[in-house]
């Protein structure tokens, strides 16, 4: 079989960029949340809040370690396997990933080493205000990266000139016209991330009897997020889902399986889609409601994949069930939302096992459904990389052989592997020491040393606990 | 849109301080991890880790903002030195990976303590490797077509760049060596006064085998240099001269003087290359002008990197500061 880069080379993004993406999104609300506990901490002055935010602390500063060194691989890839993309886009992708770099740095520079180490050092007030610029700081680095990524989906106020992108207008090529809905969409999802990786914890803390007072609080707050937050990022998945309709119409024809274009479409809950037949198989639908939920008429018309060429199709199978994937866990959110306020009379939501245990499973959905969103929305630009102008193929290193691609991709599974199984055993220790390790004193007996995330962890690696 | 300045001079400016603070910066701390294998036992081990815990990430972040401002200034240089370099690339990046782990790691380990001393040496010696060997590949040069590479995939593993892979991890052991003199006491200073003349020795040998090579490279270099003797016969000169100060201050038994004076000959070394290269930043055909962005691309980023690399300064010279002295068994007091 011959080795082809530009698909070994899709293999090693979507690896690298899975694998990445699911730290940001849970330091992005993760951020949030300990400003949130900082702020009733500061308010209130019940100590609760100081012990949760300071074992939260400790999660977030490995998650933030790990995230950041797979975010180094992310910005050389795109030399080393996509340079002509690099090359035709420089003149704004790089000074739009050049900004999120600068912003991570004078974030790190400036306040997160007094968000981790300064507690006792510095006034209550100032810690609280870093604690605050910390999480605006994850939303700016966000903002570039969605910004760029936007672009992409929805490229504006560039100019092609002799095969380099120049930009005419700063403004309309930062934001673009899916930015805004990419933005939101991202944005809740990383507070319901924060919302069911907390809830989740704290609910295994429950059962295992830690910490009651201080767990059931992150609880109840975790669900009340929870309740508003799910259902809002429904109302809101769907105007985005418009957004592309509008935009990139093939992307929706995968997302529903839709073949042909035409009015009254129905919803598939279940069918194997096939590119080489271009038809489904074994469908399962209800009538009518794919149009009434694009064009909120039941006889609107729906775009289908056959009004562009085969081979500017793209993978429909794996579009159309990431899509399911997403939609069901949300449902599946938005249901554990109503529950948690059901089960609130008579505090059933600190005694139900049954309950306790499901949310300790769903602390692992907003990360699949997060990656399903990216899967959805990456792959149903296919074959595009910058839609309706650069394809995949075109934007390859033309130098890249298979065997190379090969290699770096056989590479970084490994490294990746080693190292984050590493730091995701850690990040288990921490979770295992619960708040009572983070409220300790130190376990390790640390030299002095210097503001970094990682050593905000005082849990040993190794050994028992 | 006005073009006032010339702001690809500008960006080359800044770029070129930018690598130069890297080498200098990380290569103190990633010569801790090639000498660590012929350190003399377990207790220096933890002392040389010690001495650079507190500096070595900040010393990386010049990497990452070079990285990010070539893609923004140069996409050229981008979009022809990774895909040429991708292995070395992958190498550089796996090495840093390793060693950047450990060193969280090692503080942390208990009895897994060796397994992150290996992944911290082995990681510092591919990443030093690899940027010694992209030195010797940018001598000499990139074959391309239209503005893309296209040469093999180990065409920049070449016995001259392997001579040069080897030139900066020795280099990058004598900042490392005369690091801990400055920083250590004791019988960690005492091995690192012995090493250090061996080694300045063994970057000496390197230095004039490029030197006698690089013209077989590249021709145009050794028309700049033999066309009429010109000023820059004085870098060299004062790199020489900075080598021999290192000699002497090793024999005095002198603290900061050998970092200090190692660093002047990078800086004269570096300086060197430069002047032969100039105004190439992809040899052999294209000049920075050849592979700058745009004008308005330029500025737009230039407004930022105005802003943070003071703040990115003045950081990296207060934590020097908090961390000045010698270094304990148990790290800084």
């Amino acid at each position: 079989m011959e080795l082809d880069p530009l698909v070994l080379s899709r293999i090693q993004f979507a690896f690298v960029v899975c694998f990445h993406a699911i730290f940001p999104v849970f330091t992005i609300g993760l951020a949030s949340t300990i400003a949130g506990f900082e702020t009733l901490y500061f308010k209130t002055e019940n100590p609760i809040w100081q012990r949760l935010s300071k074992f939260w602390i400790q999660v977030f500063a490995v998650v933030f370690g790990i995230g950041v060194v797979s975010g180094i691989v992310m910005s050389f890839q795109f030399g080393t396997n996509w340079s002509n993309f690099s090359y035709a886009t420089a003149n704004f992708l790089g000074p739009v990933l050049s900004y999120e770099v600068i912003t991570a740095f004078f974030l790190e520079a400036a306040f997160l080493g007094v968000l981790l180490f300064g507690r006792d050092k510095v006034p209550q007030g100032v810690h609280l205000f870093a604690a605050i610029m910390v999480a605006t700081g994850t939303f700016i680095s966000s903002f570039w990266i969605l910004s760029a990524n936007s672009l992409l989906q929805t490229p504006d106020g560039l100019e092609l000139i002799n095969g380099m992108y120049h930009v005419k207008s700063w403004a309309d090529a930062l934001f673009t016209a899916s930015f805004g809905y990419r933005f939101t969409h991202m944005a809740l999802a990383s507070f319901l991330t924060a919302a069911l990786v907390v809830a989740g914890v704290s609910a295994w803390f429950i059962l295992q009897k830690r910490e009651l007072e201080a767990n059931k609080k992150a609880l109840s707050v975790a669900l009340w997020f929870l309740l508003f937050l799910a259902p809002l990022q429904t109302v809101v998945g769907d105007f985005h889902g418009l957004n592309t309709m509008k935009y990139q119409p093939t992307k929706v024809a995968a997302m529903e399986g839709n073949w042909e274009t035409s009015t009254g479409v129905p919803l598939l809950l279940f069918a194997i889609p096939d590119k080489e037949e271009q038809k489904n198989h074994f469908e399962i639908k209800i009538p009518k409601l794919a149009s009434y939920v694009l064009t909120h008429d039941w006889d609107g018309e729906v775009p289908g994949l056959k009004a562009v060429p085969v081979e500017e199709q793209p993978p429909v199978f794996i579009v159309f069930w990431s899509f399911r994937v997403m939609v069901g866990l949300g449902l599946l959110m938005v249901v554990f939302g109503f529950w948690g306020l059901i089960f609130r009379r008579g505090g059933k939501i600190y005694t139900s096992p049954a309950f306790l245990q499901g949310l300790r499973m769903m602390s692992i959905s907003p990360f699949l459904a997060v990656l399903a969103g990216w899967v959805v929305t990456e792959a149903g630009r296919a074959p595009w990389l910058i839609y309706g102008q650069m394809t995949h193929a075109e934007g390859l290193t033309p130098s890249l052989t298979g065997g190379m691609a090969l290699f770096s991709l056989i590479g970084y599974i490994t490294v990746y592997a080693l190292v984050f199984s590493a730091g995701i055993y850690y990040l288990l220790k921490v979770f295992k020491g619960g708040l009572e390790k983070a409220n300790a004193p130190h376990e390790m007996d640390e030299i002095e040393r210097p503001a970094r995330p990682f050593s905000a962890g005082h849990v040993a690696i190794d050994g028992d606990l | 849109m006005e073009q006032t300045f010339d702001l690809t001079l500008i960006w080359a400016g800044i770029i070129g301080f930018g690598i130069m603070m890297y080498v200098l910066m990380d290569g103190f701390d990633l010569g801790q991890g090639i000498l660590y294998p012929f350190a003399p036992d377990e207790k220096a081990r933890d002392k040389m880790m010690n001495s650079v815990a507190p500096v070595w990430d900040g010393n990386e972040t010049w990497l990452v903002l070079g990285g990010a401002g070539l893609l923004a200034a140069f996409p050229l240089v981008y979009s022809i030195f990774l895909p040429a370099l991708y292995i070395g690339v992958f190498l550089l990046l796996a090495g840093l990976i390793f060693r950047g782990v450990a060193f969280e790691f090692r503080f942390k380990a208990k009895t897994s303590k060796y397994l992150w001393s290996w992944s911290f040496s082995v990681g510092s010696f591919v990443a030093s490797f690899a940027q010694g060997a992209v030195v010797g590949a940018y001598i000499q040069g990139f074959e391309t077509e239209g503005f893309a590479y296209s040469g093999g995939p180990l065409d920049w593993l070449t016995p001259f760049t392997v001579l040069t892979g080897f030139g900066l991890v020795i280099g990058y052991a004598l900042l490392g060596s005369t690091w801990l003199i400055m920083k250590t006491d004791g019988e960690v200073q005492q091995w690192a006064y012995k090493i250090t003349p061996k080694l300045l020795m063994g970057l000496m040998a390197v230095f004039a085998a490029v030197c006698v090579y690089t013209p077989f490279v590249d021709s145009s270099v050794m028309t700049r240099w033999f066309d009429g003797i010109s000023l820059i016969w004085a870098l060299p000169a004062l790199a020489l001269f900075c080598a021999v100060i290192v000699l002497r201050a090793v024999k005095k038994q002198q603290d900061g003087m050998p970092f200090v004076a190692t660093m002047g000959i990078f800086l004269f070394s570096y300086l060197g290359l430069l002047a032969s290269k100039w105004p190439y930043i992809v040899p052999p055909k294209f000049t920075i002008y050849d592979a700058a962005s745009a004008y308005n691309s330029q500025l737009f980023l230039l407004l930022g990197f105005l802003f943070v690399i003071p703040i990115v300064l003045a950081y990296t010279s207060w934590t020097y500061w908090v961390f000045r002295g010698k270094v304990g068994d148990a790290g800084y007091h």
